[in-house]
């Protein structure tokens, strides 16, 4: 899969600009072409990925950095080509244990624990690797078949 | 983000303005642990018509209220969701955990 780049943002760990970014993404996905649910979806997966990122990697470091790169990808194989937004999140904090990436049972009430599953509810795809050194998240979701271009 | 309180007879009603997520929920959720623990207000009341956006973090904010006035056994309402802020509710399942009415009318009179 290869991707053509639509945006990349640089950013450091403060909660501040995550405001920021969601007003970006807000526009990237509305332009790309997504329903107005589904803006507010992968809007919301990336401030929740953000959001862990600062919070249990960086544990709360306010000058870390952060890249959010958004870019067009195609999925073949299947009967129908289909159009995606690929965003890859990589910060430079410690690996990332996988084991606790799966994010908690939602039939008890409490609080905490809820981001994990906002992102994989929104995204078609939710990829974690650790490369370089770095922690890499990759999300893409797919426009709907009447969408695509 | 900005949060105030008014009192309307025996509730407590903060209004909230602007997005909810981990820059300023330790501010709800200290806000709010205050009025139900400490200042033992009866009905709390969150107004959340001017609030577009709430992320995990603001939604821990507000079960840790919900719990917090159900061990005080007060009562805590929600009013004047949007449309994201609803949905991140759904998701959760937390929608009908919570006491939420459409305006502050309903809930001034629940």
């Amino acid at each position: 899969m290869s991707g053509d780049l639509l945006l990349k943002l640089e950013l450091r760990s403060n909660p501040n600009l995550l405001s920021v970014v969601r007003g970006a993404m807000e526009r990237l996905t509305e332009v790309f072409g997504f329903s107005a649910p589904e803006c507010r979806s992968v809007t919301r997966a990336v401030d929740e990925a953000l959001t862990n990122i600062m919070r249990h990697c960086y544990r709360g470091k306010l000058d870390q950095p952060i890249e959010v790169a958004c870019s067009r990808v195609q999925r073949r194989g299947s009967a129908v080509r289909r159009t995606g937004l690929e965003i890859l999140l990589s910060d430079r904090g410690p690996a990332v244990d996988p084991a606790k990436l799966r994010g908690r049972r939602l039939d008890e009430i409490k609080p905490g624990g809820l981001g994990l599953h906002f992102i994989r509810q929104s995204m078609d795809t939710v990829e974690f690797k650790r490369l370089r050194g770095m922690n890499q998240l990759r999300l893409v979701k797919y426009l709907q078949p009447s969408k695509q271009d | 983000m900005q949060i105030s309180a008014r009192r309307v007879d025996k509730t407590t009603i903060f209004d909230v303005i602007g997005d909810i997520d981990l820059a300023n929920s330790p501010q709800i959720r200290k806000a709010l642990l205050h009025e139900i623990r400490e200042a033992r207000t009866p009905k709390v009341v969150m107004n959340l018509t001017k609030v577009r956006y709430i992320d995990s973090s603001g939604v821990a904010s507000l079960v840790e209220g919900l719990k917090a006035s159900r061990d005080a056994g007060s009562r805590f309402i929600l009013f004047g969701l949007s449309p994201a802020a609803r949905e991140v509710l759904q998701l959760s399942r937390l929608l009908k955990i919570f006491e939420v009415h459409d305006n502050e009318e309903q809930a001034l009179a629940s």
